[in-house]
This record gives C-alpha cells, sequence and structure tokens, in this order.
C-alpha cells in the first residue's frame, strides 16, 4: 500500500534519513522503532507530505509524494509527535474545523463527530477549551482528528509519550481498535508498546534501516546467545568452575538474593544448548536448586544491539 | 475555494476569541475619530480629507499587528504542520489567512463610516464621490498592507519579529514618495511608481485610475505569491 524508494533527507549538511527502502501492506500496524534522532520522524513527515524528499519517492497506492501530494494527504490520518492543537479553540469547534478541512460537512460531520467522540471518549469535554484539558485529553483530540475523515492510512508519531501508565493503556486498546481496519504505521522508541501493538517493526538508526521484519523473526535473528537463570545455593568459585567442564557456558552475573541463594546467569551460544551438562552438573554437587530457566532474548536488547553496538562499529 | 473559505472563517473567528481584535478596533475608532473630529469643529471643514491622509499611517501600525500572528503562531505552535498536511495548497491557507485579516480592517473600516455620514448629515456641499473612492482607495491600501503583513508572518515563529519585518517593508513603500528628492531624476519616475502614497493620493482625490488599482493589485499579488512561495520552500 505504500511503499518507500530509496528515500533520502538531508538537513544542510546532515544527512537524516539516508536511502531508506520499504512497503506497507494494506491492513497492517507497523512499529517504526529507534533512538531519538534516528530519523524515524522525519521518515513520517515525508509520507504525511509535510517534508519534501531530498532524493527517492514514496508511493501510497498510485500515487506519489513528487505528483499527487493533495490526494495522498486526503487518504492520511496524522498525529504529530507534538501534537499541535489550537488551544484557544472548543474540542467540538476544532474537530468541525478539522473536519471541514477535509471536506466533511452538515449531516455527514455530525455522523463522523459522533462517531469519533465515542472512540475516542471525549464525549465529557466536547464543550470544553482545549488549553483546559489533560494531557491524556489533549492526545485524545489529536488522535480525534486523525481519524474523523476515516482514512485508510494513520501515521502516528511517538503517540504515547508523555502519558501516564493509565492513559497509554487506553490509547493503545484505541490503537489497536483502529488497526483492524486502517494501516497504521506508529513510531515509538518505547519497546513495549511497539511488542504490544504491531505486527511488523522496522529498525532505524541513524537514518537507515537496520532490521525489518515481524517480532518473533527479530528476536530469532538477532539473538546471538542465550541466558539460563540460575537460583542456587552455591557460590561464586564453585560456579565458574563449571566453564572449566562446559567450556561454552560462561558465568556472566551473579548476586546474592534471599538467605543462602544466589542468582548467576549463564550465557551460551543458543545453536549449542548446554542446559543438560549444566543440569547433570548441578546434579552431581550437594547443591540445592530453587530455579532453573532460561531467558529469552528480547526485543530490547535486539535494539540494543542493533542500534548501540552496531553504531559503535 | 471550500478550503479558503473555511481558513478565513476561522481565522476571522479566532480574531473575536482573543481581546486583540477588540483592542485593534477600538484603538482605529478613537484615533480616526480624534482626525476627523478635530477638522470638522476646529475649522468647519467638512469633507474627510484630513483623515484620509492620516489612516495610511494608523494602518502602518494597526495592519501588521493584525497579520503578525496570521501564520508566525501555526508555526510556533506546530500547528502548520497539521495545517500544511491536510490537502489543502499553500496559496488556499495564504489566501484564507489574507480575506480573514483584511476583513478585520474592513470591518473597521465600515465602523468608521460614522464619520462620512454625520458628515453627510451636518456638512454643506459635501463631495459623496470623493468619499467613495476615498473608502476604496482604503480597502486596496489596506489589501497591500495585509500581504505584506501575511508574508512577514509566514517567515518567522515570531510575532515580534513578523510585526518588524512588515513595519519595515511596508514603510520603505511608503517613505518612497519623500525620498525623491534624494534619487537622481532619471530613475525618480520609477521609484514615484513604487510608492504607496503616490498612488493612495491620487484616488483619496476622487480619481479613479486603473493604474493606481492595478498598482495595489500587483503588490497584493506578489507579496501573497511570496507568502505561498516561502510556505512551499518550508518543505525543503
Amino acid at each position: 500500500m505504500i511503499r518507500l524508494e530509496n528515500l533520502v533527507k538531508d538537513y544542510g549538511t546532515v544527512r537524516a534519513v539516508d536511502s531508506i527502502n520499504f512497503e506497507i501492506n494494506e491492513g497492517e500496524i507497523l512499529g517504526f522503532l529507534g533512538p531519538n534522532g534516528a530519523g524515524k520522524s522525519t521518515t513520517l513527515k515525508m509520507i504525511t507530505c509535510y517534508l519534501n524528499p531530498s532524493a527517492g519517492n514514496i508511493y501510497v497506492e498510485d500515487y506519489n509524494v513528487a505528483d499527487n501530494s493533495e490526494e495522498i494527504r486526503a487518504m492520511i490520518g496524522y498525529l504529530p509527535e507534538t501534537n499541535p492543537l489550537y488551544l484557544e479553540m472548543t474540542v467540538f469547534d476544532y474537530l468541525k474545523y478539522v473536519a471541514n478541512m477535509r471536506q466533511i460537512k452538515g449531516k455527514e460531520f455530525e455522523k463522523a463527530f459522533k462517531r469519533t467522540i465515542n472512540k475516542c471518549g471525549l464525549k465529557e469535554v466536547v464543550a470544553k477549551p482545549i488549553h483546559t484539558l489533560s494531557k491524556g485529553y489533549r492526545q485524545r483530540v489529536g488522535l480525534a482528528q486523525a481519524i474523523i475523515h476515516n482514512p485508510k492510512i494513520l501515521i502516528l508519531d511517538e503517540p504515547t509519550s508523555g502519558l501516564d501508565p493509565n492513559q497509554i493503556v487506553e490509547i493503545r486498546e484505541l490503537i489497536k481498535e483502529l488497526g483492524k481496519e486502517k494501516t497504521v504505521i506508529l513510531s515509538s522508541h518505547i519497546l513495549q508498546e511497539v511488542q504490544a501493538l504491531c505486527d511488523r517493526i522496522v529498525i532505524i538508526n541513524r537514518g537507515k534501516i537496520v532490521a525489518d521484519g515481524s517480532q518473533a523473526k527479530l528476536t530469532e535473528d538477532y539473538s546471538n546467545r542465550a541466558r539460563l537463570i540460575l537460583h542456587i545455593d552455591a557460590t561464586k568459585e564453585d560456579l565458574v568452575q563449571i566453564n572449566g567442564v562446559i567450556p561454552s557456558a560462561k558465568l556472566v552475573s551473579f548476586k546474592p538474593i534471599l538467605n543462602d541463594f544466589n542468582e548467576a546467569v549463564f550465557e551460551y551460544t543458543p545453536t549449542n544448548d548446554v542446559r543438560k551438562d549444566i543440569y547433570n552438573y548441578i546434579k552431581e554437587q550437594d547443591w540445592t536448586l530453587l530455579e532453573f530457566h532460561r531467558d529469552y532474548i528480547s526485543l530490547e536488547e535486539v535494539f540494543r544491539s542493533l542500534t548501540v553496538e552496531g553504531g559503535n562499529q | 475555494m471550500h478550503y479558503i473559505k473555511t481558513i478565513a472563517r476561522k481565522e476571522f473567528t479566532s480574531f473575536f476569541k482573543s481581546p486583540a481584535a477588540y483592542m485593534v478596533l477600538v484603538g482605529f475608532l478613537i484615533i480616526t475619530g480624534w482626525f476627523f473630529a478635530n477638522p470638522l469643529f476646529l475649522i468647519n471643514q467638512s469633507d474627510l480629507r484630513t483623515l484620509f491622509s492620516i489612516i495610511p499611517i494608523i494602518f502602518l501600525i494597526f495592519i501588521p499587528a493584525i497579520t503578525m500572528g496570521l501564520v508566525s503562531k501555526e508555526n510556533n505552535n506546530g500547528t502548520i504542520e497539521l495545517l500544511s498536511t491536510m490537502p489543502v495548497k499553500s496559496s488556499d491557507i495564504v489566501i484564507g489567512k489574507f480575506i480573514a485579516g483584511l476583513g478585520l480592517i474592513i470591518t473597521g473600516l465600515v465602523l468608521s463610516l460614522i464619520h462620512p455620514i454625520t458628515i453627510m448629515l451636518i456638512g454643506t456641499n459635501v463631495d459623496v464621490g470623493a468619499m467613495f473612492t476615498g473608502y476604496l482607495g482604503l480597502i486596496l491600501l489596506a489589501s497591500a498592507y495585509s500581504a505584506i503583513g501575511l508574508f512577514a508572518s509566514c517567515l518567522t515563529k515570531n510575532q515580534i519579529i513578523a510585526f518588524i519585518i512588515s513595519f519595515v517593508i511596508i514603510f520603505f513603500f511608503f517613505i518612497l514618495d519623500y525620498a525623491l528628492f534624494f534619487i537622481p531624476s532619471a530613475i525618480s519616475g520609477i521609484f514615484q511608481y513604487l510608492s504607496i502614497n503616490y498612488h493612495f493620493s491620487n484616488i483619496a482625490k476622487g480619481v479613479i485610475d486603473t493604474r493606481n488599482v492595478i498598482y495595489f493589485g500587483s503588490l497584493t499579488y506578489v507579496f501573497l505569491f511570496l507568502a505561498s512561495t516561502s510556505l512551499d520552500l518550508k518543505k525543503r
């Protein structure tokens, strides 16, 4: 549905986005992930036609941003990162203005307005000026603005930034529901959010795409080490000795927990499963084992390995 | 057309949601009232010539004050991002806002019609034609000033800077007529043609010359065009 082709954006001499290519299919919720300043917002701004690409092009259905910017803008609902609002207007006036700008008038507006405020939970505040609203409500107004014309594509730039945990859950629920019928691109640097919402994840770092795929695929592709966590009453010296017997298992962390027990973390390469060997070794000793489990590598670690270590190389 | 109407209506109503519009209108009426009442009562002059010669100077302050926030506020709040991601052309945004700004000034002029009406009621030998063309000239003048103000407002996030830029540009066109003395006579014709005062004084005298109308029209057009171009250039 949306295709980015060799997309480049230069700010003066700084290259913010460096020949990005990817495609977004209809009905997909795509998580656009990256550290601050990676080029997420810039890419989204180019898709929404707020910025022109320095090179490359973006295709939305049969249109492209260079020639059919207005048609594309009509298909997109956009919530910018800063969530700009006309603070002096009431929620009703504001949504009416936005709807009018989207060619929705009269009866059609009444219908769209009712549908939108129900979805966004704005019923109690429609008559209030926006500057009196809390941050959570403002974010909902911003979201209402983006969906009032029932767009096929929804682009949300860090939709939950600055909200409290309850509000984050509410906004996520809403996005999940909207994602059932729309194509959604969601940018974020909060990993749990992307994990909770997205079918597919694209990770961007320093203007380049470093990973693209489903969450399961990413954690599988990029996990080059597995972890084994033990709660055991052995000393550190005893545990270090395991390495002598099983060379591929390395003790990476050790900390005391309750009573005589300690938490020990072993790392090993996933292709060479050492769990059996370690278990057999422990069985031979006079230790009490309380816990023995493998820790799956998290998206967070994938993210860190791609954006921190990758950037330093 | 639909977008222009929507933007113009929104901007115009938002003028009246803050005290600024009322202050501008009241201030305008107090100052024009003074310059109207003075010649009428002190020297028994039953025309608006003094008033018409002073309004271009009042506009020099008032119009930049009205137009300074039109786009710069959106730049500052970031709402320009919202506006320019809607399916609307930059030229529609500019024209909509221009109409709103000019609308507020015309509101002020309509309220000031109390002066010509007073003169018609109590004066003798009233030249109604000259008053009519005078008002027409003021509207043309206001449209050129507003276009300049709007252009300045597109350039910056800061309302004060927008005010100063538009004041300087308008003042340049305004002062040209008075600076002709310093300009070599070979090119003084060009400078005179560029001067706002030269064209306005013709209309205020009661002469509607297409040259003057074209002058104000093209000045308005050029600055609206520049404003819309500057919005497009922001996308680079």
